[in-house]
């Protein structure tokens, strides 16, 4: 059976998809990230799919279950490279994708997620550092 | 229609049209400055000639026959011309109807001793060159309703530029009243924009819009959530005080989208996203310091 490949890159979990999204296609890699989230206990996920040129609402609603329950798992969920066509789409479909961050690119999409993470490893650090100075 | 009355019009047809000519050149509703003497000469026989063959063909004649499927392709083609020329309607619709005069001279001539005849006839030529006028003036309205057409096309196509104003940010002037077209057009054109030149701030400045309503607003949110979902951040400028007061007072919320009054504040916020700074160089001070 098809399976897009997972990349895991640091704390991140990288995922490019190359052709169009069949819908158990996007079932599986739904699974198979949440999945990886866990086993890796990553901190972000990258979607790429500036290569998708189809989407439906199906694949819409995929997106933002992945993003979702990523979200419940402490990860933050990037989608990136999206064609004007698909998001033109997505808009008329009336799936404005609440809750997913968006990048032009991969690139962008990583500083992205490394300053969220970095602000939320930041803030983390505030905290513990509040709590020991009450504790003191 | 007797074959003698087609055959008497048949027979005086340099009469009629010099007729008509003189009855054209005389009337008031004349447009020399549109059309010369020799090219209303050339259309008036073209259209004499096919209403004379149209004639000859039957005796139980309408103006809806298949007979009359030349005459009908050569008004057309007269009337689309003289829409796009800038004719007026009534200039256009007597065109055909000064005709009428000179046929019915040549008709009476012809029918001088028998009177019953010479009503019936004339009746109906009469219907004839009415139903050809009307014909006339539709064709030349659908003529008018092409230009504006591609008027239409025309604007859509000239008034949707994107403009890169820095590097990274995009400014989109909206200029005039915002439809579904429309919105499709410049969404599409943005979204293209800003992947061609990877941008990642999107300037909508809608102070040319004259006004905003409900329709105009789900467009505008419609355009804004497809940046973010391209990964750009969008923000609408230019909302001038009477667009602020309607989009209150109709109930739409906007909270969701970054707004700003000016074009120049925008790109100010701009700048500031993406960490740009833009600073006046005090010149004479950095000649002191040399």
């Amino acid at each position: 059976m098809d399976r897009i490949p997972i990349l895991k890159m640091g704390p991140f979990l990288l995922v490019t998809i190359q052709v169009d999204l069949y819908d158990r296609l996007a079932l599986n890699l739904e699974n198979d990230l949440i999945t990886m989230v866990s086993k890796t206990e990553a901190r972000g996920v990258l979607i790429d799919i500036s290569a998708v040129s189809i989407v439906d609402s199906f694949m819409g609603r995929i997106l933002g279950n992945i993003a979702s329950m990523s979200r419940i798992m402490d990860a933050e969920t990037v989608v990136v490279g999206m064609q004007p066509a698909v998001a033109i789409t997505l808009v008329e479909l009336g799936l404005t994708l609440q809750g997913v961050y968006t990048a032009l690119d991969v690139e962008k999409g990583m500083e992205l997620l490394q300053k969220k993470i970095g602000l939320n490893l930041l803030n983390n650090e505030e905290e513990e550092a509040d709590e020991d100075d009450r504790n003191l | 229609m007797k074959k003698a009355t087609a055959q008497a019009v048949k027979k005086n047809k340099i009469q009629i049209l010099e007729n008509w000519m003189k009855f054209q050149l005389t009337d008031e509703g004349l447009r020399d400055d549109l059309m010369n003497n020799e090219e209303l000469h050339a259309q008036s026989v073209l259209l004499l000639d096919a209403l004379i063959r149209a004639m000859e063909t039957g005796e139980t004649l309408h103006a809806s026959s298949r007979e009359f499927d030349p005459i009908r392709d050569v008004l057309g083609e007269i009337s689309v011309m003289r829409a796009r020329r800038g004719y007026s309607p009534r200039e256009t619709a007597s065109f055909v109807l000064s005709l009428k005069q000179s046929l019915f001279d040549a008709i009476e001539k012809e029918y001088k001793k028998e009177p019953e005849s010479l009503y019936k006839e004339i009746i109906a030529v009469n219907n004839i060159l009415d139903a050809l006028s009307i014909f006339t003036f539709e064709a030349f309205l659908k003529g008018r309703e092409e230009i504006i057409l591609r008027q239409t096309d025309e604007i859509n196509e000239i008034s949707t530029p994107v403009i890169r104003v820095w590097e990274g940010i995009l400014a989109l002037p909206i200029i005039g009243t915002l439809d579904s077209a429309r919105t499709q057009i410049v969404m599409e054109n943005l979204l293209q924009e800003i992947v061609a030149t990877n941008s990642s701030i999107a300037i909508l400045d809608i102070s040319g819009v004259p006004a905003v309503d409900s329709l105009v607003a789900q467009h505008l949110i419609k355009t804004v959530s497809a940046t973010r979902l391209m990964g750009a951040e969008c923000i609408i400028s230019g909302i001038r005080a009477e667009i602020a007061q309607t989009i209150v007072h109709l109930g739409i919320d906007l909270s969701n989208i970054k707004t700003k009054a000016s074009l120049a504040s925008a790109l100010r916020v701009a700048f500031d996203m993406m960490n740009v700074e833009v600073k006046k160089v005090d010149r004479r001070s950095n000649i002191l310091l040399k």
